[in-house]
Parts: C-alpha cells; sequence; structure tokens
C-alpha cells in the first residue's frame, strides 16, 4: 500500500514539473470554456430548461467539463501511450518482473496525475468561468464532497478503460488507432461535446448507461445537486460498478497479455 | 543558424526557399512511408481523424435537434461556416500541424540536431512527423461543406463562386502563419504548446459558430488583433449575404488573401527571430 501512494505522489509530482505547460493548459480550458459557453447561451436563449437545465446550470455544466477534461483524461492521456511504448519495446518486460502489480502500479500514478490536474487545471478555469458568468455553484459543502468522490470514481473508470486500450498494444503492436477512436467515442458519450440529457430517445438511453458517461455527465449531475438521497447513491453504484467491471477485466487482458510475452534476452 | 537576410541575394533567397521545399517534401515522403507499414493503424487513424471533427458536427446536428436557429442562424448557414473552417484548418493541419513538437524538441536538446544538417530548421520542423492521417479532417470538412453548398439558396454569381477556394485556401494560409508565429512563441516558453491549440482548435471551434452567437469583443478581437475572422466569416457572410454583426463593409470580405500574406510576413519575422534567441538547453 504505502509503495502505491508513493507512485501516486510520483504521478502528481511528475505533472507538476511542467509549470508552463499548466499554465498553457489552464488558458486553453479557459479560452475553449468561453467559446462554448456562449453557444451554449444562444442555445438556451431559443429553448430556456433545455436537458432539464437552466441557464446557469447549463454554463455550469460547460466549466466542469473544461475542469474535468484533464483530471478524467476525456481526450486520453497520461500512462496509456507510455505503456503501449514499452509493451512495443519489450521493456514492459522489466515491469512484470517489478514486485508490485501492474495493473495497481499504473492506476496509482495516473490517480496523482489526476488529483494533479483537478488542482492544476481545474480551479483557475472554473473560478475564472463563475466570474464572468453566472454559475450555478453549489452552497451545500457536502455537495461538493459528493463531487469529488464522483469525480474520484469517474477517474478510476477513465483508467480502466484506457489500461484496456494500452494492453491492446499486446496482440497490435501500435495500438495507437484503437486507441484514437475509443477516445473519440469516449469523448462524444462523456457528455463533454454536449450534455447527454439533450441527445434524443435511444441515443440518449444508450449514452447514459455507458461507462463514459461516469465521466462528466454524472459528477456534473452531483454538483448541480440532480441527484440526491438515494438517487446520489444510486449514481454512485453506477460509477463503482463500472469501474469495478472495468478493473476486473482489465485484470483478466493482463493475466492473458503477459502469458504472450517473449522475453527476449540480450 | 541561418545566414541573414541583408547578405542574401534575391536568387540566393529564391534557392534557399526551394531548398527548403524540397527538403519538407522529402521527409514528408519518408513519414509516408513510414506511416504505412502498419497499414490498420493508419486506416483506423485516417477513421479516427475524420470521427474527431464528425464528432462535433454530430453535436451541432444535436443542437439543431432542439432548435432551428443558433444565434439566427439556420444549420445550413452554420454548416457552410462549419465546413469552411473545418476545411482551411484541416489542410494547413495536414501541411504544419506537427510544429507543436518543436517545444520538446527545445526542451529535450534535439532541436540542435535540425540545426546542424544544411537544411532550413522550417522545413525540418513543419515535416516532422507528417501525418498523412489529418486528410480524414479535410474530407469531413470538405463534405460538410458540400452539403451546405447544396442546402443554401445562394444566389450565385461568378464572384461568389470564386470566393469558396479563395476563402479555403487564404484560411489555411491564415492557420499556418498561426502554427509558425505559436512555434516560434515556444523557442522562449518551451512547453507551451497548449496556448497554441488555444489558437488552432479553439480558433476553428470558435469559427464553426456564427458570428452573432459571441460577445462583440470577442468579435472585434477575431477580427482585427488575431484576424481569424478572415478564415471563414467575412467572405462566409460576404456569399450567404448576411450582415456582419461589426456593421464592416462588403470588400472586407475580399481581404483574406492579403490578410494571409500579412500574417506570413509576420510569422516568418517571429521565427527569425526566435530561432536567433534559442540557447540549447546542453541536454
Amino acid at each position: 500500500m504505502r509503495l502505491y501512494a508513493v507512485v501516486a505522489a510520483g504521478g502528481f509530482r511528475r505533472y507538476a514539473t511542467y509549470r508552463t505547460a499548466t499554465a498553457a493548459g489552464v488558458f486553453t480550458n479557459t479560452v475553449f470554456g468561453f467559446i462554448v459557453a456562449y453557444a451554449y447561451t444562444a442555445l438556451w436563449d431559443q429553448r430556456p430548461n433545455l436537458g432539464g437545465y437552466d441557464l446557469s446550470q447549463a454554463l455550469t455544466y460547460v466549466w466542469l467539463g473544461q475542469a474535468l477534461l484533464m483530471t478524467c483524461a476525456m481526450m486520453g492521456g497520461g500512462f496509456e501511450d507510455e505503456v503501449m511504448e514499452r509493451i512495443r519495446s519489450g521493456d514492459v518486460a522489466i515491469d512484470l518482473y517489478r514486485p508490485a502489480d501492474l495493473q495497481l502500479w499504473w492506476l496509482a500514478g495516473d490517480l496523482g496525475r489526476a488529483a494533479f490536474h483537478l488542482v492544476g487545471r481545474g480551479i483557475v478555469p472554473m473560478a475564472l468561468g463563475a466570474l464572468a458568468f453566472d454559475l450555478a455553484l453549489p452552497g451545500n459543502p457536502l455537495t461538493w464532497l459528493a463531487f469529488l468522490l464522483s469525480v474520484f470514481l469517474g477517474v478510476v473508470v477513465s483508467f480502466s478503460v484506457r489500461f484496456l486500450v494500452a494492453l491492446s498494444a499486446f496482440w497490435l503492436m501500435d495500438g495507437a488507432g484503437v486507441g484514437q477512436i475509443t477516445f473519440l467515442v469516449g469523448l462524444f458519450f462523456s457528455g463533454m461535446l454536449l450534455p447527454l440529457t439533450l441527445f434524443p430517445g435511444l441515443l440518449g438511453e444508450i449514452a447514459r448507461v455507458l461507462p463514459w458517461s461516469s465521466l462528466l455527465q454524472v459528477p456534473a449531475d452531483v454538483f448541480l445537486g440532480r441527484h440526491t438521497g438515494w438517487g446520489l447513491l444510486g449514481a454512485f453504484a453506477f460509477q463503482a460498478g463500472w469501474a469495478l467491471a472495468l478493473l476486473a477485466l482489465g485484470r483478466l487482458v493482463q493475466s492473458v497479455a503477459t502469458r504472450r510475452v517473449v522475453v527476449q534476452g540480450g | 543558424m541561418a545566414p541573414s537576410a541583408e547578405t542574401a541575394t534575391g536568387e540566393w533567397s529564391r534557392s534557399l526557399l526551394w531548398e527548403g521545399l524540397r527538403a519538407y517534401g522529402l521527409i514528408v515522403a519518408m513519414w509516408v512511408r513510414s506511416t504505412m507499414t502498419y497499414r490498420a493503424s493508419f486506416a483506423m487513424t485516417v477513421f479516427g481523424n475524420f470521427a474527431a471533427t464528425a464528432f462535433d458536427f454530430v453535436a451541432i446536428l444535436l443542437m439543431f435537434s432542439h432548435v432551428d436557429q443558433l444565434g439566427g442562424y439556420s444549420l445550413p448557414e452554420v454548416a457552410f461556416l462549419y465546413g469552411a473552417a473545418g476545411a482551411a484548418f484541416g489542410l494547413a493541419d495536414l501541411c504544419l500541424g506537427s510544429m507543436d513538437r518543436l517545444g520538446r524538441r527545445v526542451r529535450d536538446g534535439t532541436l540542435d540536431t535540425l540545426l546542424v544538417r544544411p537544411v532550413p530548421v522550417l522545413a525540418q520542423v513543419a515535416a516532422d512527423r507528417f501525418a498523412l492521417r489529418r486528410l480524414g479532417r479535410i474530407t469531413q470538412g470538405l463534405l460538410v461543406l458540400g452539403y451546405a453548398l447544396t442546402a443554401l439558396d445562394i444566389a450565385w454569381t461568378p464572384l461568389k463562386v470564386a470566393m469558396i477556394p479563395m476563402m479555403l485556401l487564404s484560411g489555411a494560409t491564415i492557420f499556418a502563419a498561426v502554427f509558425v508565429a505559436g512555434a516560434a512563441f515556444q523557442f522562449w516558453a518551451q512547453d507551451a504548446a497548449e496556448v497554441q491549440n488555444s489558437f488552432t482548435y479553439g480558433g476553428t471551434t470558435l469559427l464553426q459558430y456564427p458570428p452573432t452567437v459571441f460577445a462583440k469583443d470577442l468579435v472585434r478581437g477575431v477580427t482585427f488583433v488575431v484576424p481569424l475572422a478572415f478564415v471563414n466569416w467575412l467572405p462566409a457572410l460576404y456569399v450567404m449575404g448576411r450582415e456582419d454583426p461589426l456593421g464592416l463593409p462588403d470588400w472586407v470580405a475580399f481581404l483574406p488573401p492579403l490578410v494571409a500574406v500579412g500574417c506570413c510576413v509576420l510569422a516568418g519575422m517571429a521565427w527569425r527571430v526566435g530561432l536567433r534567441a534559442y540557447r540549447s538547453t546542453g541536454s
């Protein structure tokens, strides 16, 4: 356990090193936040209460999306490219040799990364958004806590999907294509492009039960106070269920994959 | 270091341009061949590149499933703006999209390798890891533009027809200048590639929506400061016979080629200054 805490702290520190990059990222998130916020304003102007959100809730949703984009790695990012590179080069053999579990090792590092991005790239754009627009920020501290728990579960779901993508390199050698397609589908179904409550009919129903809704839609609804009481527990259970199922699948694939590893000497 | 402009005769700089383009072509050809090694992966990434942009158009379609107009613009009109911005950006991204790797090269010291080669550095950086998969983005932009042109009811004149290719080429050139200027900025900033993304990816996202959606000051900013409005807004509004929200006269719709050349000159100067200011990290 202590080992993984150290790995997580390492993940945090690693991303914290690049301060200019973080500042540049905050700038980008803010620019995109403004563009999308204006587009949503035009949309909600015509249809107030679209998707069950009023204008200030919709704008809050926009800025939450910018704040969580990196935290939940909605566009991919972080460890999976590295794992794929290590699989291709054969360095993964060294990782398997270590007295640490492959999946937990990378999960710990990714949690550290997510924690940094939440602090480094989440807070400032959100604050700037709140200055420029009228946002619906929760007054109850418990709602903030529930939101943090929901974000944590979202990060674990995001990790477990990306872990599966990384492992695909054992079969494909170059997993870039699979990775890209997964992330695009994920970006769309996380609710980043448009809240999933606006998706019509069957598409909407499917989108809301896919794992990616844990990345933004669910945490945003928790933040906006749309899940309360048993509904809140249900939201957590939904996220935790996907997290456990995908982690278990990752574990299974990992054990199949590692049997394929042929260690070449030299 | 590249010799200074003062010592260069006209003939010499022409041959330098020729050398640069030739080197660019050779490096591009090399990366294309290397990409083709993993054909399945290439096919998937082209599709992915296509889908990446397709999804944000799907988001716009979903918006229009709830409303008839966005900022007073109909779906075909928004599609026109979207397709023009997407295709122009896609073209610039195909040719120069790898420029944002410059910061990484400055950081890890591999830029030094490029400096000692007898080939213009700009050509080497521009062609670095040339990604043919970006054809996917251009295709998607052109398809949406094609849809818009058939769906829109435009009183076509020869001038308006000529506006379409002019808009795409000038737009791509303006974006290309932004790419080069952004890369030049990284000689100092080193790991601020994302600032560049705000102007390139952020710029296309902005231009996909009608200018009426945004606050006037924002529209002024992208007209007079970073002249992104010349990529598609101003020429497209002319073709569609729409008023510019800033009330600019009609003839500004014909300025994109001039603006594009001006942007290139400024970006070229920024690049020169940046390259001269470069100090290797020594690693």
